[in-house]
């Protein structure tokens, strides 16, 4: 008898974490294991987790029990501010530009120094100017890199916001809705943009409610209820599993 | 050096084809505040001469350090603070305090201790006493955001105006400190008028180019992100309460500067320089003015010291009056402004 080895390579991983708002438990002693280069769908219905589970991810909430393992290090308490170098970037189901900023600096700004006094003496350098001319590129805003972050239609927002996440050139990437409210040109540009970053074997999670999308796009899938997992494995043979479809997904 | 350039093209425009540039110019209302404000104080100096020219440069001077020092806090890094005047106060009651040669037997009133430092020696102390102070509220006040940000700093006003009135051994309260010393190098004293304008000139043009350094810098650019989604900018692995923390000391210390210079300028100071009133106007002024913008804050100043002066000239306005009519233009200006130029006169950004 030969053990079998896993070859997977999980680069984010929970363990029983959870979260309450109150009584509401939001996130309920979930453990799930997200895989290296491969792109990760997130489903579920309305308030079953996502949008918290991505929260605690990022650290943008604090963690009530359980811990999550980056790099096979456990950590009881994930802290925002250290989320680049856990190697993890996020974009933000309500679109969060810095709105009364331009949409260069808002590429700019995750591009350079983050210690403070080094970034007090800090002028812009050539190769963050390079850089960031390539990324409004390939997300397609060049042309309007002088206008507001505000200024801008909601399509561009959002792919606005998907660039300054590919500015951080990071493992792994965090998408809350990536395609919700988007014009089929816009979807098919941020599709592009995503099986781009798995052919640069980055890895993605994403969430979505449009499930022809995730059958198309997604190689892993997490189907998460009242913030627990109802299934998970591969997005062909979860879709696959009548349960799934009757309970949550609709026909 | 592009503003100068740029200049230079509007006015070989201007002389090339006046009708379409006014055609052009008439919605610019940029354009206008900087010619009706700067016009203004122009004509102003040159009716009244040049005496008055050097004390409303003086006054405007003071004020413009303040402004563009508490814009650093507010337009760029969204910080309402109405306490700013208190770092005024710490600066000007270091320098009185160090630098001040008054023989208190003669006056009757309280006595102080005298150091008789000479200005040099007492304004770099007067600006890291003012930074320290920051220092520690700042590490308090990181907590707060928005409008509890308002009201601790309006708190940290009220402790700093009661300190300078009521620590009677050190500031002598209500009676105020006496002659406090004027710059000197070497032999050379500043006591001429116009000497000291040139210095404050010298270092308001300092404090704008710190100021612009800093906005200009990788530094200033995060600042403008704190202040437009402080969570969201933390994501992407910045300590903003360090960035919060760091301009605020900054910012401090240029107020503590301004300060230290009109302790100086003045001779004299008393408490009632740092009412919590002053602090509002300040406020108003850099709203005024506009938001994230230095050139604003210049402007701003500018306008709120040519209306404070050019009140006096008024026909059958009693003098005591002044100051409170003063106070009601600022405040229908400010009414005025947020309903229809929310940026202010030459800002970006709206509150």
């Amino acid at each position: 008898m030969s053990t079998q080895v896993d070859p997977r390579v999980y680069v984010l991983e929970t363990r029983e974490i959870s979260k309450n708002f109150g009584a509401v438990k939001a996130i309920d002693q979930l453990t799930m294991s997200i895989l290296r280069e491969w792109l990760t769908c997130i489903v579920g219905p309305n308030g079953s987790g996502k949008s918290t589970l991505i929260n605690l991810l990022s650290g943008m909430l604090p963690l009530d029990g359980g811990i999550v393992v980056i790099d096979n290090v456990g950590l009881r308490v994930v802290k925002a501010h250290d989320s680049p170098d856990h190697g993890i970037t996020r974009t933000f189901q309500e679109v969060r530009l810095f709105d009364q900023i331009s949409v260069w600096d808002n590429i700019m700004v995750v591009l350079t120094e983050r210690r403070v006094f080094p970034s007090l003496l800090e002028r812009t350098k050539p190769r963050h100017r390079e850089e960031a001319e390539r990324i409004l590129k390939s997300v397609g805003m060049w042309e309007k890199r002088e206008a507001m972050a505000q200024d801008l239609s909601y399509g561009q927002r959002k792919l606005l916001e998907i660039g300054r996440a590919l500015a951080m050139d990071v493992q792994v990437y965090l998408f809350d809705e990536p395609f919700a409210g988007l014009f089929p040109r816009m979807l098919e540009q941020v599709k592009s943009i995503l099986k781009d970053m798995r052919e640069q074997d980055r890895s993605i999670v994403f969430v979505s409610h449009n499930m022809d999308i995730v059958r198309e796009l997604a190689d892993h899938l997490f189907v998460l209820d009242s913030g627990a997992l109802l299934a998970v494995g591969e997005t062909d043979e979860v879709l696959a599993r009548s349960s799934v479809i009757d309970a949550y997904l609709g026909n | 050096m592009s503003i100068a350039t740029g200049a230079l093209r509007n006015i070989q425009d201007v002389a090339r084809d006046p009708r379409s540039w006014w055609q052009r110019s008439k919605g610019n209302i940029e354009l206008w505040a900087n010619l009706i404000v700067i016009g203004w104080a122009l004509a102003f100096m040159l009716w009244r001469g040049g005496g008055f020219a050097i004390t409303v440069g003086s006054v405007f001077a003071i004020w413009a350090i303040l402004a563009v020092s508490l814009n650093l806090v507010v337009g760029y890094t969204g910080l309402l603070s109405v306490g700013h005047i208190g770092f005024f106060g710490i600066g000007a009651y270091a320098m009185a305090v160090l630098s001040s040669n008054a023989s208190y037997e003669q006056l009757r009133t309280e006595a102080i201790p005298t150091f008789g430092w000479p200005f040099f020696a007492a304004l770099p102390f007067s600006v890291i006493l003012a930074g320290l102070v920051a220092l520690v509220v700042g590490v308090a006040f990181n907590r707060f955001r928005d409008d509890i940000y308002v009201l601790v700093s309006f708190g940290f006003a009220v402790i700093a105006f009661t300190t300078f009135l009521s620590w009677r051994n050190l500031t002598r309260g209500a009676f105020g400190i006496h002659e406090i010393a004027r710059p000197a190098i070497g032999s050379w004293v500043f006591e001429e008028e116009l000497e000291f304008l040139a210095l404050l000139l010298v270092f308001l043009g300092l404090v704008v180019l710190i100021a612009w350094l800093i906005v200009t810098s990788s530094f200033g650019r995060v600042l403008t992100a704190i202040r437009e989604d402080e969570q969201a900018i933390a994501v992407f692995g910045y300590h903003t309460t360090h960035y919060k923390l760091a301009i605020w000391v900054i910012s401090a210390m240029m107020a503590g500067l301004a300060g230290a210079l009109l302790a100086s300028w003045s001779t004299f100071i008393d408490p009632n320089s740092f009412v919590l009133l002053e602090s509002v106007l300040l406020v108003s002024i850099v709203i005024l003015g506009g938001l994230a913008s230095i050139w604003g804050s210049l402007l701003g100043a500018l306008a709120f010291v040519m209306l404070e002066e050019g009140m006096r000239f008024v026909p059958f306005l009693p003098s005591e009056f002044i100051g409170q009519i003063r106070q009601v233009i600022l405040g229908i200006l400010l009414v005025l402004l947020m309903l229809f130029r929310p940026q202010g006169l030459v800002g970006r950004f709206k509150l």
